[in-house]
């Protein structure tokens, strides 16, 4: 163990090259973990998130590691970035610990075509997306679900989707968990929440979702590219991060208020009531784990259905056919989430509740759960950079699987508050800044792009790099956005 | 009084910096301003209030278990006015309140395109790091929105 930090009363070891060790004192049942560098350190230190990964220790059940990935930052509750595996007996699930917005995700397209091919296209490409695809502050869709047809979407997910004529069954089998979770029962959602969810299917909502035309940048694994489908520099794919509106944030924010309510019987002190959590044993714990499988499926149907619509926009704006096009779904993954899933700990096999809140799952090769087209290579871990400046893809890695519950990073992580943005961004366009850098951008609402500018977010280069080196997922493509469209 | 000799007006909130998300720091001479004044905040934050006009009334009915949680509840109840509803506040009125309850009307109208504008979407009230504390001159509440 090398240097010592004293951060807002945390003390921090440095344990090797790439993580950061918080050894437990107080309340805290296990050590927190950090994957950064040191510059990277430095940058984390100056919010509340070390704290918070301290906090998140202090669960019931919780096993090994409190952990956090590169992109941390100060959410609420627990941090952006944060993962944490309980027990399935004696453990806990908490809504703060998988968010409001639950089962938001990437989902990345590859096409058929060169950048050169569409490259004076992009503009009406752009237009017609913001066109056909409902963005912006509480968009509603174009579908209008009845009370039975909505249960159907929150029991099947994406196969909802498929069934009703929004893309192929093909699609399924590249979905994290083939966009359905089991366990999903809407009888353990509250009314508000299906209202609120009937008006929103088929959007992409604001703040920092995005649908994004990007082009394949640079390759580092030409092998894993090619099972990928990123064959070479210079294609064109498609990026889609959103997730289960306002359904989804209605759900955490019933079942946080019941918890809450409940925590102040505990019989030990919460750090933060964001924590708030049932046991996964307790009726209520199982029933949150009802209510939220619903909230993922709604979100998998979302993402399945405007990918539906870019295809069709792709066709009829650049007449061609849909297999002139090719658009195929590499993947699709969740990055707000808690699972049940099969870790090695101690030495035998246990299935524990993995808590995910910005953070991706990287299954590593050889993993039952994967696809068997990537059955060789590993899954698919989609990193979405900030508007406009692309995403990174990589491959889950063994590392994963032993040290983090099978997690990697999700995105950059914001390094400047969203009023901070609006003031550095004064009299400056963004928009023409993007231009000039060759990206086209749309946007519902004014304010949104100078929130969301570059500089409100690290580098999303150091992050995956750490997780690289750290041996937690591979790099394998790095894609850079050409058109973007926002809420 | 300020320089001027005009009798400065405390303001009824101010926002405050948070890395992903959007603190409000709330100011109020009693309680029950404090609680207004952040129904107020909410809704001042996302739209422009002077142009929403009182069209509709809702009840309001909230408890908690102490005073922070029962203005996250407050909070959370007003939101769901726009989340919900598509409803716009305009003023609210407290009828009842102690530290486990509040009751209350909230007015406004529905959301309409052509005449309101959305500055930025509140997407929940959180309850991280909620506070309320006394000072000699007033009391501040501070209440993290997520956005």
């Amino acid at each position: 163990m090398g240097e010592l930090f004293l951060m807002s009363d945390i003390r921090v070891e440095k344990l090797d090259e790439f993580r950061w060790i918080i050894p437990p004192t107080g309340g805290m049942r296990v050590p927190g973990i950090i994957y950064a560098d040191e510059r990277m350190m430095k940058s984390i230190e100056k919010d509340e998130s070390l704290k918070q990964v301290a906090n998140v220790a202090h669960l019931p059940g919780i096993i090994r590691h409190s952990l956090a990935m590169p992109d941390i930052h100060w959410g609420y509750g627990f941090p952006i970035g944060g993962v944490a595996a309980f027990d399935m007996e004696d453990g806990i699930i908490s809504p703060g610990g998988v968010g409001y917005d639950i089962n938001c995700g990437v989902r990345l397209m590859t096409t058929n075509l060169q950048f050169d091919e569409i490259k004076n296209r992009v503009k009406d490409l752009v237009i017609a997306l913001f066109r056909d695809i409902p963005a912006g502050v509480g968009s509603e869709g174009s579908i209008k679900l009845s009370p039975d047809e909505e249960k159907k979407v929150l029991r099947e997910g994406a196969g909802w989707a498929v069934k009703h004529g929004y893309g192929s069954l093909g699609d399924l089998m590249t979905t994290e968990d083939g966009g359905r979770m089991d366990g999903a029962d809407p009888a353990c959602v509250s009314e508000r929440a299906l209202e609120r969810g009937r008006r929103q299917l088929g959007t992409l909502g604001s703040g920092n979702h995005f649908l994004e035309i990007e082009v394949v940048d640079k390759i580092f694994d030409r092998k894993i590219a090619s099972t990928f489908g990123l064959m070479v520099e210079g294609q064109v794919a498609v990026a889609i991060h959103t997730g289960s509106r306002g359904f989804g944030h209605q759900v955490c924010d019933d079942y946080l208020a019941r918890m809450v309510k409940r925590s102040n019987k505990l019989d030990f002190p919460l750090p933060d009531r964001q924590l708030a959590f049932a046991y996964i044993a307790s009726d209520e714990g199982k029933e949150y784990m009802s209510a939220m499988a619903c909230a993922a499926n709604y979100a998998w149907a979302n993402r399945q259905i405007l990918m539906h619509w870019t295809r069709q926009t792709f066709e009829k704006t650049l007449q061609m056919s849909p297999r002139e096009i090719g658009m195929r779904l590499v993947y699709d993954v969740c990055h707000n989430i808690a699972k049940i899933e099969e870790f090695p700990v101690a030495g035998r096999k246990r299935k524990v509740c993995v808590h995910r809140k910005g953070a991706t799952r990287a299954l590593p090769p050889q993993h039952p759960a994967l696809p068997d087209v990537y059955r060789e290579v590993g899954q698919p871990v989609l990193i979405p950079g900030d508007m406009g400046t692309g995403s990174y893809v990589l491959a889950g890695a063994e590392k994963a699987f032993e040290e983090t519950f099978g997690s990697s990073c999700h995105g950059a992580g914001r390094v400047m508050s969203r009023g901070r943005a609006m003031k550095e961004s004064r009299n400056r366009s963004i928009v023409k800044e993007m231009a000039d850098k060759g990206i086209v951008i749309m946007a519902a609402g004014k304010k949104t792009i100078r929130e969301e500018m570059p500089d409100a977010y690290k580098n999303m280069e150091d992050v995956v790099n750490i997780v690289h080196r750290a041996g937690l997922s591979r790099k394998v493509a790095r894609l850079r956005a050409v058109g973007c469209i926002k809420g | 009084m300020n320089k001027n000799g005009d009798w400065e007006v405390l303001p009824s909130y101010r926002i405050f910096e948070h890395t992903a998300d959007l603190g409000v720091e709330i100011y109020g001479l009693n309680e029950r301003e404090l609680f207004y004044n952040a129904a107020f905040a909410l809704f001042d934050i996302m739209t422009d209030v002077n142009l929403v006009r009182v069209r509709k009334e809702k009840r309001i009915f909230v408890e908690g278990g102490d005073l922070e949680e029962l203005l996250v509840n407050f909070l959370r109840e007003i939101l769901y006015m726009y989340n919900g509803e598509g409803l716009l506040l305009k003023e609210c009125a407290i009828s009842e309140m102690d530290n486990f309850h509040i009751k209350g009307t909230a007015r406004g109208e529905p959301f309409a395109q052509e005449r309101h504008h959305m500055n930025i979407e509140i997407k929940a009230v959180t309850y991280h790091c909620v506070e309320i504390r006394k000072t000699p001159e007033t009391w501040i509440g501070r209440v993290i929105f997520d956005v």
